[in-house]
């Protein structure tokens, strides 16, 4: 300690370079550094180490497990000692036509959906952004959230009871000899059911982030506008809708990244009543090569197929984003 | 016609919300406007009101009625009575209590313990993290490497399968994290300086001032925990652990009797479910979504806007 302490005076008294202490060198700061944030941020680290855990086991973990597409599978040796294939599960997949009938069932309702379900909430909350008394405007927002919440299970029970052969809307027209309409066990109107499910179910949902963009516009624009002579059309066309185009042009683009997830349990719940050819989509293809007909590193493929898909489709339509101006999903920062 | 401005003169008397400058809307629009609501809230609320009389009908209000009652016509509660006596379905309301408590616990608290860790800026590794985190946003692991990974950790056929795999959802995370971050560091910062530790400046300072934020996100797991259909379907084939809407599934929608204990299906076979029993099924299936709701509701435009804007 006292030969430490007299150092530095004997060192100034002299005046000589060489003898001053050399800098620590900018890596051994950054470690110091580094040491002195991490003593200081283990709490913090403990925090999140359950969710991380959690996610490596289940997320990172299984990602992993997407090798069994490469490989012949046998769940009795597991992925480890299975031998790897190459491309083959690919080639069968390619050249299997029930995969090609559940790509296209899943493009098609993609499609049909952004024409009749996407204009839905902006609609809506058009209406509902143009009523004047704020009491009925939470009212029908909260009616109109309350079916998110729903299961599909739910959804597709009450629309099978107001719609299906003995439902409320049949015993009406059977009773008054209107003949029945068949729209729960129809394989060619099924898109058409789909898309209405999807309407009841998250259409109000939707709306949410639409009211948000149009509680940001300025009154004050309306006002000018009406001063210029603008009728209450014109505002909604050059006021109102350019306040939501970015929003429009996001969910779009998002909505095209996800062209090839079209939901899960809405086709699995419903596969039995309208038949295969209509409701077979990527998700329930996957789940019933790998799960049900135990052909596990087929169904890998398929999916490892989707899922790579889908990755590229997200990326590309993020940079469609860019390239529009738009924030996009993620920025590249 | 327009020589001189409108508010000048106002020839009728306006509406008190309606600014000087807007035109009254005309009685066409205002008649298609009403009509449209009115249409909106009856697609919701008709489906709803149609099956809750059903379930309080006694047998022969609804062969009267030839299927779903929509004219009250008698009250009883023995739908009720019949499936909450013990059986499958008091059974899997049982469980879908429980998972949904236990669930929304163990997700809420992760999300919130997680989402504090990474809410520090400049904090040790936050990026690699948060970035992990958000990864998982990108793109999934698929069903089967998933399924296969839950079949080696011994999972299939438990209740963790059901949690685990689903527990923390990036989402909610990012919002939570977003409105972690809107707290000015100021109060943060003074609670460090007075000794209090991380976990401390968590409990007693950031989630008193979060309650709404971590009501929806709870909101939203318990929802989710309670709508549990995939999970359970995937990695149960007991049907003794079934939850409320795998029962509600087999049982309603498809009017299938379930094999197992219970007055319901007794007899080998068991008779199919009636109209009344199957519609009690369903309200219980919505009863505690309807009766959450309107608690957590109002907070939803906040919650949902903090992380869709900031995430």
């Amino acid at each position: 300690m006292t030969l430490h302490a007299a150092e530095p005076a004997a060192g100034a008294s002299t005046q000589a370079g060489p003898r001053e202490p050399v800098p620590p060198s900018r890596a051994a700061l950054r470690r110091a550094d580094r040491r002195r944030r991490f003593r200081r941020d283990w709490p913090l680290l403990l925090m999140v180490a359950p969710t991380i855990l959690v996610l490596g086991a289940f997320h990172y973990l299984p990602l992993l497990g997407n090798v069994i597409a490469f490989q012949d599978y046998s769940p009795f040796v597991g992925i480890l000692e299975s031998p790897f294939v190459g491309f083959a599960n690919f080639e069968r997949l390619f050249g299997d036509p029930d995969f090609w009938r559940a790509t296209a069932n899943t493009l098609g309702i993609t499609a049909f959906q952004l024409v009749f379900f996407f204009p839905v909430p902006i609609v809506l909350a058009l209406l509902i952004n143009s009523l004047l008394s704020a009491r009925l405007k939470l009212f029908i927002q909260s009616v109109v959230y309350l079916p998110h919440f729903f299961s599909w299970v739910l959804v597709i029970t009450l629309f099978q009871q107001m719609l299906g052969g003995a439902g409320v809307v049949n015993n009406f027209l059977r009773r008054n000899d209107l003949g029945v309409i068949d729209l729960m066990t129809n394989p060619d109107t099924f898109i058409l059911l789909v898309t209405a499910e999807g309407i009841w179910k998250d259409a109000g949902w939707g709306m949410i982030i639409f009211l948000a963009a149009l509680s940001t516009v300025n009154a004050d624009l309306y006002e000018a506008a009406a001063v210029d002579g603008a009728n209450r059309w014109r505002r909604l066309w050059h006021v109102t809708l350019p306040a939501l185009v970015p929003v429009i042009v996001l969910l779009l683009i998002m909505r095209l990244g996800d062209a090839l997830s079209v939901g899960f349990e809405q086709f699995l719940l419903q596969r039995g009543a309208v038949g295969v050819n209509a409701s077979e989509v990527l998700d329930t293809y996957v789940y019933y090569e790998g799960v049900v007909n135990g052909d596990f590193a087929y169904a890998g493929a398929a999916g490892l197929f989707k899922g790579v898909v889908g990755l590229l489709l997200v990326l590309g339509a993020n940079k469609a984003a860019h390239l529009l101006g738009q924030q996009g999903v993620y920025s590249r920062s | 016609m327009a020589e001189r401005p409108e508010t000048t003169t106002p020839r009728r008397r306006r509406h008190p919300l309606r600014p000087a400058w807007e035109e009254e809307p005309t009685p066409l629009g205002r008649t298609a406007k009403a009509v449209v609501i009115t249409l909106v809230v009856l697609a919701v609320a008709f489906p709803l009101y149609v099956v809750v009389l059903t379930s309080l009908s006694p047998q022969e209000a609804i062969t009267r009625a030839g299927g779903l009652v929509a004219v009250p016509d008698g009250f009883t509660f023995a739908a009720y009575e019949e499936i909450l006596s013990g059986g499958v379905v008091t059974r899997s309301v049982l469980v879908s209590t429980g998972l949904t408590l236990f669930g929304t616990l163990f997700s809420t608290t992760l999300t919130v313990l997680a989402a504090y860790g990474l809410s520090r800026r400049g904090s040790f590794a936050h990026r690699p993290l948060l970035f992990a985190v958000l990864l998982t946003f990108l793109f999934g692991p698929g069903l089967i490497p998933t399924y296969l990974t839950v079949q080696t950790f011994g999972l299939l056929d438990t209740y963790a399968s059901l949690v685990l795999p689903t527990a923390v959802a990036a989402f909610n995370l990012v919002v939570m994290r977003s409105f972690f971050m809107s707290i000015p560091q100021e109060l943060t910062d003074s609670a460090r300086i007075d000794g209090a530790g991380e976990f401390r400046i968590l409990v007693s300072l950031v989630l008193p001032l979060s309650k709404a934020v971590t009501a929806v996100i709870a909101l939203f797991y318990g929802v989710g925990y309670w709508n549990a259909f995939f999970n359970a379907f995937l990695y149960l084939s007991d049907n003794d652990k079934w939850p409320l809407q795998l029962v509600l599934r087999t049982y309603v929608l498809e009017g299938i009797p379930i094999p197992g204990a219970g007055p319901i299906d007794s007899v080998a076979g068991g008779p199919l479910p009636t109209l009344a029993v199957k519609m009690a099924v369903v309200v219980l299936a919505v009863l505690p979504v309807l009766f959450v709701y309107p608690f957590v509701q109002r907070h939803f435009t906040k919650g949902v806007i903090i992380g869709a804007v900031k995430g």
